[in-house]
């Protein structure tokens, strides 16, 4: 018997990553013993309705679950984190003591919701969005109709709770630091179309200020005080600042793994503080950091729904295959998001784009496909309520087309070329507050 | 049942909403609005409106599947 057939594996983080991760591993024969530790008490479930049709009140939180689409034939370990691992006795602890062994082991802790870091935090009435709890009571407040909803930070989330909000006829102020929403993911130029829109929507958007801090009664949030001094009523805080990755509890496994993430090789295989990759050890989803090929092998983490399910079962399959069949994992980044109406999709990264043309539809309309270059390269394609169009587009990115992309017999009209409106390249990519808010989180 | 749609693959092609209207429904333009938990006596509908999908982007939980996990 081999030492994965006695001690099988284990996947810690029992999500999205983790589950289709685990079933991978089943369809491509794996039939040892797999077991799934996480930390929610819950089976796993599916986080974008959290920010979208839950919180606007159309479904309720515990239909989210996902659907299992393979056996598993798994143990289930729910409700107690993995908090150490000790990888040259090959175990790992729980927080209940228990320890379980492991011959391979496929991390999927994704991340967490970075709480309200300023004054007040203690009050009552904020919250964030990222688990089931969180959606719970953020849905009951809503329920009791405060008089302003004050949202802090227009990133994805952000937006996407403002517009639940207006949904739900509640008035609605959203502050960010940036010119416009969405501005570091989409720049200020596609995030002035969006501006337009939340505010057509009813939002009291309030770009280039920050909360400084909330002040309450009797333990209750009543007052945001903004950077330039002005006080805002209010009686319920969202607070989407983006997230960290859930690495605590690799603190002393020896791995290169921070709050940006756990950092891999282009296998998915974890690297040790040494360097080297720990052949028994993979990361996949949220909380992986790896060297993209599409992207001449920069490091990156990507946020996103797709990357959760495509690198877990890319994960898996290098998992069951031999030391010299690794394959690189290599994604293009896509998203999608609803929000005021408007169904919105990028397939690409804009990271320090330079150059941007609306290609299909016009931006007056808010209904478009716009491409993002970058040195002459076309690096990304933004859909608004145009999704027919982005696969012929993202197609183009993935191969790395000419900024504009000319695709054969479409009828495009004279494009219009723009300032994307990004902050130029970061210093260090992918670390700390500037990546966070090119997060689905 | 569970149902889950890769909304990155979906392209709003709405043929789903006229094979199972009840649980598939467009909103504006393109988003698309579904039914995560449809009642098991749904399985046919749900399934045709998968078979429908031009991009197959709804994944469905075979029934009876999470029953073969250990404790
Ligand atoms: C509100 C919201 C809306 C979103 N909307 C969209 C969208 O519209 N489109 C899109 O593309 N993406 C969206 N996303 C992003 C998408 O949901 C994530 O990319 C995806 O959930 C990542 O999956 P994951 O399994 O890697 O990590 P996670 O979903 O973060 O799961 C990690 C799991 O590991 C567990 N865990 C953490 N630490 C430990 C530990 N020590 N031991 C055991 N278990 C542990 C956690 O409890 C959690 O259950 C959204 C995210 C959120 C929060
Ligand atoms: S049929 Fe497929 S592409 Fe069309 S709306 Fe339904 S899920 Fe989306």
């Amino acid at each position: 018997m081999t030492e994965v057939q006695r001690l099988g594996i284990v996947v810690v983080g029992a999500s999205l990553a983790g589950l289709r991760g685990a079933e991978a591993l089943r369809d491509r024969g794996y039939d040892g013993p797999l077991t799934l530790v996480g930390d929610e008490p819950h089976q796993p479930y599916d986080r974008p309705p959290l920010s979208k049709h839950v919180l606007a009140g159309e479904l309720p939180p515990e239909a989210t679950v996902l659907p299992q689409l393979s056996r598993l034939r798994a143990r289930w370990r729910l409700g107690q984190p993995a908090v150490a691992l000790n990888r040259e006795r090959r175990v790992l602890h729980r927080a209940d003591g228990a320890t379980l062994p492991y011959a391979k082991l496929l991390i999927t802790t994704g991340a967490r919701a970075r709480t309200w870091p300023g004054e007040g935090a203690d009050l009552a009435g904020i919250f964030t969005i990222r688990t089931l709890e969180d959606a719970r009571a953020l849905w009951s407040a809503l329920a009791c109709r405060p008089n302003r909803v004050i949202i802090v930070g227009g990133g994805l989330i952000g937006c996407e709770a403002a517009s639940c909000c207006r949904d739900l006829g509640l008035a609605v102020t959203l502050v960010d630091p940036n010119p416009t929403p969405l501005a570091r993911l989409l720049g200020t130029t596609i995030g002035a179309t969006l501006a337009e829109r939340m505010r057509g929507a009813g939002v009291d958007f309030r770009p280039k200020t920050k909360v400084r801090a909330f002040s309450g009664e009797a333990g209750q949030v009543r007052r945001a005080h903004l950077a330039g001094g002005e006080v805002l009523e209010t009686d319920l805080v969202i607070v989407a600042l983006g997230a960290t990755r859930d690495t605590g509890w690799l603190a002393a496994a020896g791995l290169a793994a921070d709050a940006g993430g756990l950092t891999c090789d282009g296998a998915c295989r974890a690297i040790s503080i040494a360097g080297e990759p720990d052949p028994d050890i993979y990361a996949a989803g949220d909380v992986a950091r790896w060297p993209n090929p599409l992207y001449g092998d920069r490091p990156m983490t990507v946020e996103h729904w797709g990357n959760a399910v495509d690198q877990a079962r890319h994960a898996a399959a290098n998992m069951l295959a031999s030391a010299s069949d690794q394959i690189p994992y290599r994604h293009l980044p896509s998203f999608w998001s609803s929000q005021f109406g408007l169904n919105i999709k990028l397939a690409g990264s804009t990271e320090g784009a330079d150059a941007l043309a609306v290609v299909q539809g016009t931006r007056a309309s808010q209904r478009f496909l716009a491409v993002y270059g970058r040195a002459g390269r076309t690096v990304a394609a933004l859909s608004f309520d145009q999704a027919r169009w982005l696969p012929a587009y993202a197609e183009a990115v993935a191969a790395g087309a000419s900024f504009p992309p000319i695709l054969g017999a479409t009828d495009q009209p004279r494009i219009e070329a723009l300032e994307p409106g990004l902050p130029g390249p970061r210093r260090s990519p992918d670390r700390g507050a500037a990546a966070l808010e090119t997060a689905h989180a | 049942m569970r149902v889950v749609v890769d909304l990155n693959r979906c392209q709003g092609y709405a043929q789903c909403c006229y094979a199972a209207p009840d649980h598939f429904e467009l909103r504006g333009h393109e988003i698309l609005f579904y039914d995560p938990a449809p009642s098991e006596a749904k399985r046919s509908q749900i399934e045709r409106a998968q078979q429908a999908c031009p991009v197959r982007a709804i994944e469905i939980e075979p029934a009876g599947l999470a029953e073969g996990d250990e404790p």
